[in-house]
């Protein structure tokens, strides 16, 4: 930090001595050095990358499982190397880790020593002000007067003193009983302590996001309109538990969807886009408490029993009446659609575990305003219901459901199954409007389309950590504004009188550090020291004397940190 | 939600066509002018090269044992070869001039564009690629004429305008999209803060990858005079040394680096309000992220022994072309995985 060490005060490490102890040092050094950050930092960067060329399993685990199985030579390399698990795996771990242990070997040090620098007074004033970056010079007449008192150079010292404790300067006056007294000033100790909070924080970000991730939880659930989520473990369609995560931790609210209104773009060049999503739901924070009316949009979450609860997803349910070869219902309700397209073209699966005497599948697409195209195949125009059709292949047997295996709701294994119809049979596929019923072959049983709901999916969150990162990420923002922004420098006054009674005054400014203000601050010093005495500006004085025996020229000035040595 | 305003939309294209005109003449005239100059410059000092080596024939014959100090001999090399750090230029430039006042006319009529682009579909209008691009250009010019202002940075002109006419045309080409409402998901206040944050520290670091390029330029150009070479880019006498446009962008860098820093921040508390998770390593968010890694690596570049200068313009760069990676490949690209997903 310092103008003569740029690289944060460490020393140039020499070949390390002998022994476990010296190697350790050596390594301890060597990891807290500037360079070892800059080359963790950029690291960092490009250990990012790969997160973004692969799909992630956080995000869609399906994706990776079918990608590792799309690609079944380097798939499984690629997950060895743990490629899609970016920023859980070993690797991208241990270069944020030891970029936070280099920071933290690196910073507190640097907070001691700026601790003991702000206790401390500023530094001795040195014996040629004229070396420093920025110089000047006045000379004061005898008869000069400061409130009402001829200036001698003890007064003109304290004037100066006093001005620049004005300016926000630490100062302190020494020498007074000799014949040249002196000021030493300092200022903008605020740009260190910016740069400690700023990485200080990003250390209070990362703990805030690991007990996000250690108390946290969050699932998903999908309500169709009417229907009512509980916030139990079984009223979530998936969950992820953070690491500690107790039951207990729920509290059982609840929600019911009443309706959802889409309203979809009708102007010419957007057609079909969507413009509002509104579901209005009512909760309960408890099975015993009040009812509330609510409205859930996208980007305006409900927050309800310590969990946020945020629309990510909806479609169309179309109401359903499966009968069997017996004639009775063995299915019946809306049936949850995947949308395929911004049309709304949705995929649909129906089962009826409870047929007999066999059991009965459905798959096809739900469309909410079906339209044959010239090859006979039927789309959908738009993604409002105007005429909803279901399309759909019917397939009898044993579903595979009383294994015991999971399966998901939305796949049907066909593999075990017998064809009924599908738009290849001879018979053609099911095409069911609104109201309609079609009576399947072989007396199997019937299908109708009794109704249109939509349903929402939400997903549920609970992250502990989430005020902690939000706090100590406006820290850091804050500190490091401080730290780029603020000016830290020194200004030592040193005043003595001449023969012949003139008070003669030399002021001289250092800055740590980036300062490209450092000239403006010298001039308005030098502006300050002449109004408060009153006297004018003579022509052979200069602020800035870049001819100057043993002076260095602005540009080095401003730029302390060692920069330039390139040009 | 109120109608769109298609003449309006209409009027704004049109407006963007002509700015695009408009800047079209502003960087040939820069062009010209970078051109001109040079020359002339050139030829200001033949005439004073002649008039010195006269001079010196007379002191070497006086002071057998002078010489110039080799550290001097470079500094002077330098200056000669480069434009004064001050930044403030000799000679009246009066096709500079013409082009800086091109260039207002063209950002004035692209303002319009973008104004009334907003006005019809009554929302900011930075809701698409093309707005993005399009008010995106728009900033880049304004903060150059700002910078104007305080510095003399017309050499800066051809590649500032010139990126312009880039980003207009690949908005107008690449991206084009009508006036519209835009998705639910977009429909938010933090649409406001956090992209036009991005898109102001994206025209600040357009700018310092402008000027790190130069700096690189000029580094390999001075060392080549240095060792006696012929000067193969004489335009780059118009342009400060290495060392002030190092300075001058590493002020810049810094003050946009903040700025990226609260874009980072505020899309992740508007990430929270429409996906319910602040950081979810979304593609956007990874290059984001990686983008922010990169100039807090430029930022420590710069207090590193050894790594300032050109290997700090080299990380400058890179984080440009991460910027614009970010904002076209991954949009286009990856998007496309994304609806795969
Ligand atoms: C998570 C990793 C880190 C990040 C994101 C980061 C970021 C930054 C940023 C943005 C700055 C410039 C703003 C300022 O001056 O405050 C900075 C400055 C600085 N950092 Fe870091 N840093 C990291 C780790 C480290 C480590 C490990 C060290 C010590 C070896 C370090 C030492 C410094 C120093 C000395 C400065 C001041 C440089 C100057 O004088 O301009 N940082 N850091």
């Amino acid at each position: 930090m310092t103008p003569d060490t740029p690289d944060g005060g460490k020393p140039d490490v020499a070949l390390p001595a002998l022994g476990l102890l010296g190697s350790l040092r050596w390594g301890w050094t060597q990891l807290t050095s500037m360079r070892t950050a800059l080359f963790l930092l950029l690291l960092l960067a490009v250990a990012a990358v790969p997160g973004s060329l692969f799909p992630q399993r956080p995000a869609n685990p399906a994706v990776v499982t079918q990608y590792i199985q799309d690609n079944p030579d380097t798939g499984p390399i690629l997950d060895w190397f743990q490629l899609f698990d970016v920023y859980s795996s070993v690797w991208f771990s241990a270069i944020y880790l030891l970029l936070f242990v280099s920071l933290i070997g690196c910073v507190i040090p640097r907070a001691l020593a700026h601790g003991r620098a702000m206790k401390s007074k500023p530094p001795r004033t040195p014996r040629k002000l004229s070396r420093m970056p920025i110089y000047g010079t006045l000379v004061l007449p005898a008869s000069t007067q400061s409130g009402g008192s001829p200036i001698t150079a003890a007064s003109a010292a304290a004037d100066a003193a006093a001005m620049l404790k004005k300016r926000g300067y630490r100062v302190d006056l020494r020498d007074t009983d000799s014949a040249q007294p002196s000021v030493g000033a300092e200022r903008g100790f605020l740009k260190e302590v910016g740069n400690l909070v700023f990485h200080f924080s990003l250390i209070g970000v990362l703990v805030s996001v690991a007990v996000g991730g250690l108390f946290g939880y969050s699932g998903q659930k999908i309500i169709v309109e009417g229907d009512s989520f509980v916030n139990t473990l079984v009223g979530y369609d998936t969950f992820t538990p953070g690491a500690n995560f107790t039951a207990g931790q729920l509290e059982p609210y609840s929600l019911r969807l009443d309706n959802f209104d889409v309203q979809f773009d009708r102007q010419e060049t957007h057609y079909g886009q969507p413009l509002d999503f509104t579901a209005n739901v009512t909760t309960k924070d408890g099975p015993d408490a009040e009812e509330e009316e609510q409205v859930l949009k996208v980007n305006s979450p409900l927050n309800i029993g310590g969990t946020g609860i945020y629309l990510v997803g909806n479609g169309y349910a179309p109401v359903v009446t499966v009968r069997d070869g017996n004639g009775d219902i063995a299915m019946q309700g809306p049936v949850v659609t995947i949308p395929q397209d911004g049309l709304f073209t949705s995929l649909i699966v129906i089962k009826a575990p409870d047929a007999a005497p066999d059991q009965l599948g459905f798959v096809g697409f739900f469309l909410p305003t079906a339209f044959v195209g010239e090859d006979g195949v039927a789309f959908s125009r738009d993604p409002d219901p105007f005429n909803p059709q279901l399309n759909l292949n019917s397939y009898y047997g044993d579903l595979g459901l009383d294994d015991g295996e999971p399966r998901s709701v939305y796949v049907l294994d066909t593999e075990d199954l017998t064809e009924l119809n599908s738009r290849t049979s001879d018979e053609g596929g099911i095409v069911l409007g609104a109201g309609q019923t079609y009576d399947l072959p072989d007396g199997k049983g019937s299908i109708s389309f009794d109704g249109l709901d939509r349903y929402i999916a939400v997903d549920i969150r609970h992250d502990p950590g989430q005020l902690g990162a939000l706090v100590f990420s406006s820290l850091a923002l804050a500190g490091l504004t401080a730290s780029l922004f603020i000016g830290r420098r020194r200004v030592w006054v040193r005043t003595g009188t001449h023969a012949d009674g003139r008070t003669m005054v030399e002021y001289g400014l250092l800055a740590r550090g980036e300062d490209h203000r450092l000239t403006g601050e010298g001039a308005a010093i030098e502006k300050a020291l002449r109004t408060q005495w009153l006297v004018d500006e003579p022509v052979e004085e200069q602020n800035e004397r870049p001819g100057a025996p043993g002076s260095t020229t602005f540009e080095h000035a401003s730029h302390q940190a060692g920069n330039g040595k390139e040009s | 939600m109120p109608p769109i305003s298609q003449t309006l939309g209409e009027f704004s294209e049109r407006f963007m066509l002509l700015a695009a005109l408009t800047y079209t003449v502003a960087f040939i005239v820069f062009t010209l002018d970078l051109v001109k100059s040079s020359k002339r410059i050139r030829a200001v000092e033949e005439n004073l090269a002649a008039s010195q080596q006269a001079e010196q024939r007379v002191l070497v014959g006086a002071d057998m044992t002078g010489g110039s100090s080799p550290r001097g001999g470079a500094a002077r090399l330098a200056a000669d070869t480069t434009a004064d750090d001050s930044m403030d230029y000799s000679g009246r430039r009066k096709l500079a001039r013409i082009a800086v006042v091109l260039t207002v006319v063209a950002a004035l009529i692209h303002a319009a564009g973008v104004i009334s682009r907003g006005l019809a579909t009554n929302r900011v209008p930075w809701g698409n690629m093309y707005e993005f691009c399009t008010t995106g250009a728009l900033v880049v010019v304004v903060v150059f004429l700002l910078a104007l202002i305080r510095k003399d940075l017309r050499f800066l002109g051809t590649f500032v305008v010139g990126l312009t006419l880039v980003m207009l045309c690949a908005a107008t080409i690449g991206f084009f999209t009508p006036a519209g409402n835009v998705v639910p998901a977009l429909q938010s206040y933090w649409l406001i803060i956090h992209v036009s944050v991005a898109v102001a520290a994206s025209a600040l670091f357009t700018l310092t990858f402008a000027m790190s390029v130069l700096q690189l330029i000029q580094t390999s150009r001075v060392r080549k005079l240095a060792a006696g070479g012929v000067d193969r880019t004489p335009f780059m006498r118009l342009v400060p040394s290495a060392l002030s446009l190092e300075n001058l962008s590493y002020r810049i860098n810094a003050f946009a680096f903040v700025m990226w820093t609260f874009t980072l921040m505020a899309g992740a508390i508007w990430a929270e309000e429409a996906w319910g998770r602040y950081w979810g390593w979304d593609v956007k968010e990874v290059w984001t992220f990686v983008i922010w890694v990169v100039f807090a690596g430029y930022l420590h570049a710069r207090a590193t022994r050894g790594w300032t200068g050109t290997r700090a313009a080299w990380l400058c760069i890179i984080g440009y072309l991460c910027i614009v990676f970010n904002f076209t490949i991954v949009n286009i690209y990856f998007s496309g995985l994304h609806s795969y997903a």
